[in-house]
């Protein structure tokens, strides 16, 4: 976090002050994008019109005399796999290039209603399948903190919008780690909340059973205003969770004293940089001297986790791609018949590993091969929640990096997906656990790169890990 | 593919009954069915039938990116309903699954239907058929969305564009797939018959096949009578009416024996009914020939079918067809075919419980009733092309005229004119009576006056009744009719007539 860069708190003491109004702070980012974001590839598209008129309307309400609203002018970026109204969603591809969504996914709409103003569109792995958002149909998004590297994916424009300063907070959405990971690989907070905690209507599927929608921000502080404001039941939204959301503030502003933390052997194995080893344990260091009890555990199954995913993700993808057929939106090219018009249209509207993901998933569900595959990755995603769950009897909370490495270089892994797709083993088990967790910012390599700590909590275990997450932050910040 | 064509596209030559005879059908039923909801099964839209096309959408029914759906409940309400009406267990849990294909009717790219646990199994429903009852075995009934609605005609480019009316997309349906227990186009006239009236009775849906809220697809085969192992079978799809299910099971059944006889095999395949041309005709194998790719649906959570609701459900069926008419046999004691007829629309055997219980007891009989609601009343609503709600002549109104008809207040044939005008005016049948003079006259001297003028003025006849002509009694009987303008009662006209007659 810069010294310069504006906090939910911030702004709203500016504006009482009246020493900012919402506009100019609005004219602030926009000045920044403009400058930043043609080398950075953040932002896919911007909507100053909206972002204006809702900053009119909270400069005009308070001079009427009405309070502020809970996240009065904060802007915010918001991943381009989540429907705006009017303004192009693309989901990071070829085929829906020119769509204008009629509608506004129901976090955006929360937001909006809290007093945010949506600055854009950030870049993201096309359909948000990727780990460093070189899928992205649009060009790769740069990593602030080393411009020659990957920002993480598939939410890198959002990481690295809140990362370079030109967002104050950020939407993204985690499958398989696509918050956590480019969160800790740009250095900033990062949250994948509980499964069904926060609606995911208007959300671009990619595997509706294990997409989420989670707050990227400057400080713990401000992540648990955001998910304070887009977390509860959605009527529009089957599987968002009734359970009553806490306060979160107030709750997770407890001391961590005598708290116990799950160190799994799984996760601390082969594999992991030497420097993100050695960030992760002076992160438990710095936890055992707040007073927590680093807890060994066993989560037995963690190994079958990166198969399981790519089983259950694809064949989930396959059908919710399907939708993209250039009948109705989105991209069309018209063939001679009708089977003709959607091969052309699919095999030049999709990415390479779109469609890799659609053949690998369609190959899952077929007949003769559902049972051996995607009925064998169900029951094994349920040993890997039970892991979860036995852990969480030993340990309240579970300790990991977020990520074996730190930023890689752009184009370094793009030709190995298999070497990409295991980059994703300390995520994807909770994705498939359903269980909530924050990569918050432990530190940097010599070279400079961020390093991230996972911090795992139980289903709607959201006060538990932002209060980790904020007491370890407030006891030396986060440049480790 | 010229051979396969020729074959299937000449009209079948007639096969010899007696071949026919050689082979049984074995046809079982695959029912769509739209419930009668007022909004779609997975979003708030309106299920009108023929508003503006594309008016009745929204991101959820058109399948736009990050759309999800949620489960209308009283979709669930009225599929269990239908499967209790049919006898099923309803599962407490059951789950909807995808059913992957692409088509341009299709938004999502699949339809959610339910699949490895569908909400009920396992009923039945008796028919009426040929020599007697039979009952046919329900094997599964399922919820899923019906897709949207191609439009290949009708617009000045149809001839290289087809347009597409989402409308009907996300309409609920309910699907119910019989037992292979048909054995005969009449079998499967019978259930269709009988399911419908079900699905009438129950509310669960208004049945209409020209709308397209109730769809037919067959599932044919035929084996040497007397075999026990099932012929390969056939599926024919686009039976949405009575007449096009029978005329293409007769088509197909025909076709299959005809193969057989000709020393081929049958292949099992999907056949649509070409209504034009009257027979069934292979569909290419790219139409159908689909790996659905069924997983359960990630976005509802499984369908929970409690035994409370359930139990609610079923106490709040209402009388199904099959026991109203063997209560108005029973209680009423009229014929079982009026019972039939009379039950053959619950509001039409609502309407004749209504004119009972109008009628004050013994007021007339039953069977009274039945008749003038069969021979009258249907009669004239059919002719005003009316269905029984709109009927002009309420049920305590024809109560009130069958009891004057009853106590010889007016004469039968009085009694159908007086009807006729009730029927065109909707007033009642005693002002109707009493405007047009057609009280019947049972005063004895009024009819002995009549009776004797008559008498009086055909001295002739008089004299050859008396001298043993009894058929000339009947010339005398009509006279009288006429003079009093059928408004005598013709018992007493019979007894004044042949007293006087033969005491002079």
């Amino acid at each position: 976090m810069s010294p310069a860069a504006w906090t939910v708190a911030s702004i709203r003491r500016a504006l009482e002050a009246k020493t900012i109004s919402a506009r100019e702070l609005t004219k602030e980012f926009y000045a920044r994008i403009s400058l930043e974001n043609p080398r950075l590839n953040c932002y896919l598209a911007l909507s100053p019109e909206r972002a204006y008129a809702r900053a009119d309307a909270i400069d005009e309400n308070f001079r009427r005399g009405e309070s502020l609203p809970v996240l009065a002018g904060v802007p915010v970026a918001i991943k381009d796999v989540l429907s705006t109204r009017g303004t192009t969603t693309t989901a990071g591809s070829r085929i829906l290039e020119n769509y204008v969504p009629p509608y506004d996914c129901t976090v955006v709409e929360r937001l909006e209603t809290a007093g945010a103003i949506i600055l854009g569109k950030t870049n993201c792995d096309e359909f948000a399948m990727g780990s460093s958002n070189e899928n992205s149909a649009y060009g790769p998004v740069l990593n602030p903190a080393a411009p020659d590297r990957v920002p993480g994916g598939s939410s890198g424009g959002s990481a690295a919008a809140v990362a370079a300063n030109l967002a104050v907070a950020a939407l993204g959405t985690d499958t398989g780690g696509s918050i956590r990971q480019p969160g800790a690989l740009c250095g900033v907070p990062a949250m994948m909340p509980t499964y069904g905690r926060v609606s995911r209507y208007g959300l671009i599927a990619f595997a509706s059973s294990l997409d989420r929608i989670g707050p990227f921000a400057q400080t713990t502080e401000d992540v648990a205003r955001v998910l304070q404001v887009i977390a509860g039941r959605d009527p529009m939204d089957a599987t968002s969770a009734g359970a009553p959301v806490p306060d979160y503030l107030p709750a997770s502003n407890q001391p961590v004293k005598g708290l116990r933390l799950g160190i799994p052997k799984e996760y601390y194995g082969e594999g992991i940089d030497p420097q993100v080893r050695k960030k992760t344990e002076a992160a438990i260091e710095r936890f055992n001297r707040l007073g927590c009890q680093p807890v060994e555990i066993r989560m037995p199954h963690t190994a079958y986790a990166v198969p399981v995913y790519y089983l259950i993700a694809t064949a989930e993808a396959s059908s919710n791609l399907a939708r993209f057929d250039g009948v109705r939106y989105g991209l069309r090219v018209n063939g001679a018949n009708l089977s003709e018009m959607y091969r052309k249209t699919r095999g030049t509207g999709f990415g390479s590993e779109v469609k890799r993901r659609i053949m690998l998933g369609t190959y899952a569900l077929s007949a003769g091969y559902y049972e051996a595959y995607y009925l064998k990755a169900q029951k094994v995603r349920s040993l890997i929640a039970r892991d979860f769950a036995e852990a969480f009897k030993k340990a309240d909370v579970v300790l990991t990096p977020t990520s074996p490495v730190p930023a890689f270089k752009l184009g370094e892994r793009t030709a190995d997906p298999l070497t990409m797709y295991l980059a994703d083993i300390f995520t994807v088990p909770g994705s498939l656990a359903g269980v909530t967790a924050i990569s918050v910012p432990c530190g940097k390599t010599a070279e400079g790169l961020p390093v991230g700590l996972q911090i795992y909590g139980p289903h709607f275990g959201e006060s538990r890990v932002l209060q980790l997450a904020r007491a370890f932050e407030a006891a030396g910040g986060f440049a480790g | 593919m010229s051979r396969t064509a020729s074959r299937t596209t000449q009209p079948a030559e007639a096969v010899a009954p007696e071949v026919l005879a050689r082979y049984e059908p074995v046809i079982g039923l695959e029912m769509h069915v739209q419930l009668k909801t007022a909004s779609k099964i997975f979003c708030a839209c309106s299920t009108r039938f023929g508003n503006a096309p594309n008016s009745n959408t929204c991101p959820v029914c058109l399948g736009l990116p990050g759309a999800l759906p949620v489960f209308n409940k009283r979709a669930l309400e009225l599929a269990i309903r239908a499967a209790l009406a049919l006898h099923c267990t309803v599962h407490q849990r059951s789950r909807f699954a995808r059913k992957n294909y692409f088509y341009p009717d299709l938004p999502k790219g699949y339809q959610i239907s339910m699949y490895e646990m569908p909400l009920a199994t396992g009923g039945w429903l008796e028919v009426e058929s040929g020599a007697g009852r039979k009952r046919i075995g329900i094997t599964r009934l399922h919820l899923e969305d019906d897709a949207a609605k191609n439009m290949h005609e009708g617009f000045p480019d149809s001839a290289e564009k087809t347009y597409i009316d989402y409308n009907r997309g996300g309409v609920p349906l309910i699907e119910i797939v019989s037992e292979p227990d048909l054995r005969s186009p009449e079998d499967a006239h019978a259930y269709l018959t009988a399911l419908r009236q079900v699905l009438l009775y129950t509310g669960v849906s208004d049945c209409n096949m020209e709308e397209g809220s109730l769809r037919c697809d067959a599932n044919v085969s035929v084996r040497p009578r007397g075999a026990q192992k099932f012929g390969t079978k056939a599926e024919v799809k686009n039976l949405n009416s009575f007449r096009y299910l029978q005329r293409a099971l007769e088509y197909e059944i025909e076709r299959q024996v005809k193969h057989i006889e000709s020393g081929g095999q049958v292949t099992q395949e999907t056949r649509l009914y070409n209504v034009a041309a009257g027979r069934t005709e292979p569909m290419r194998s790219k139409e159908f020939a689909h790996d659905y790719r069924y997983f359960p649906e990630p976005d509802l959570l499984p369908v929970h079918a409690g035994a409370a609701l359930c139990a609610e459900i079923a106490a709040a069926l209402p009388e199904l067809p099959d026991a109203r008419r063997q209560r108005y046999v029973a209680n009423f004691g009229i014929t079982p075919y009026a019972a039939a007829v009379l039950t053959d629309s619950r509001e039409l055997g609502d309407y004749f419980e209504a004119v009972m219980a109008a009628a004050a007891v013994g007021s007339f009989p039953a069977k009274t009733a039945a008749n003038w609601i069969q021979t009258e009343l249907l009669r004239w609503l059919k002719d005003a092309g009316q269905e029984i709600t709109e009927s002009p002549v309420a049920p305590a109104a024809l109560a009130e005229l069958l009891a004057m008809v009853e106590r010889g207040e007016v004469t039968a044939a009085s009694g159908k004119a007086i009807f006729e005008r009730m029927f065109a005016t909707g007033k009642p049948a005693k002002q109707i009576a009493g405007d047009e003079n057609r009280t019947q006259i049972s005063d004895s001297a009024a009819v002995e006056t009549a009776c004797r003028e008559v008498i009086e003025k055909n001295p002739g006849q008089a004299a050859k009744f008396r001298a043993g002509n009894e058929g000339v009694f009947k010339f005398f009987v009509g006279q009288v009719m006429r003079a009093t303008r059928g408004q005598a009662n013709p018992q007493a006209v019979n007894d004044i007539l042949r007293r006087m007659l033969s005491a002079a």
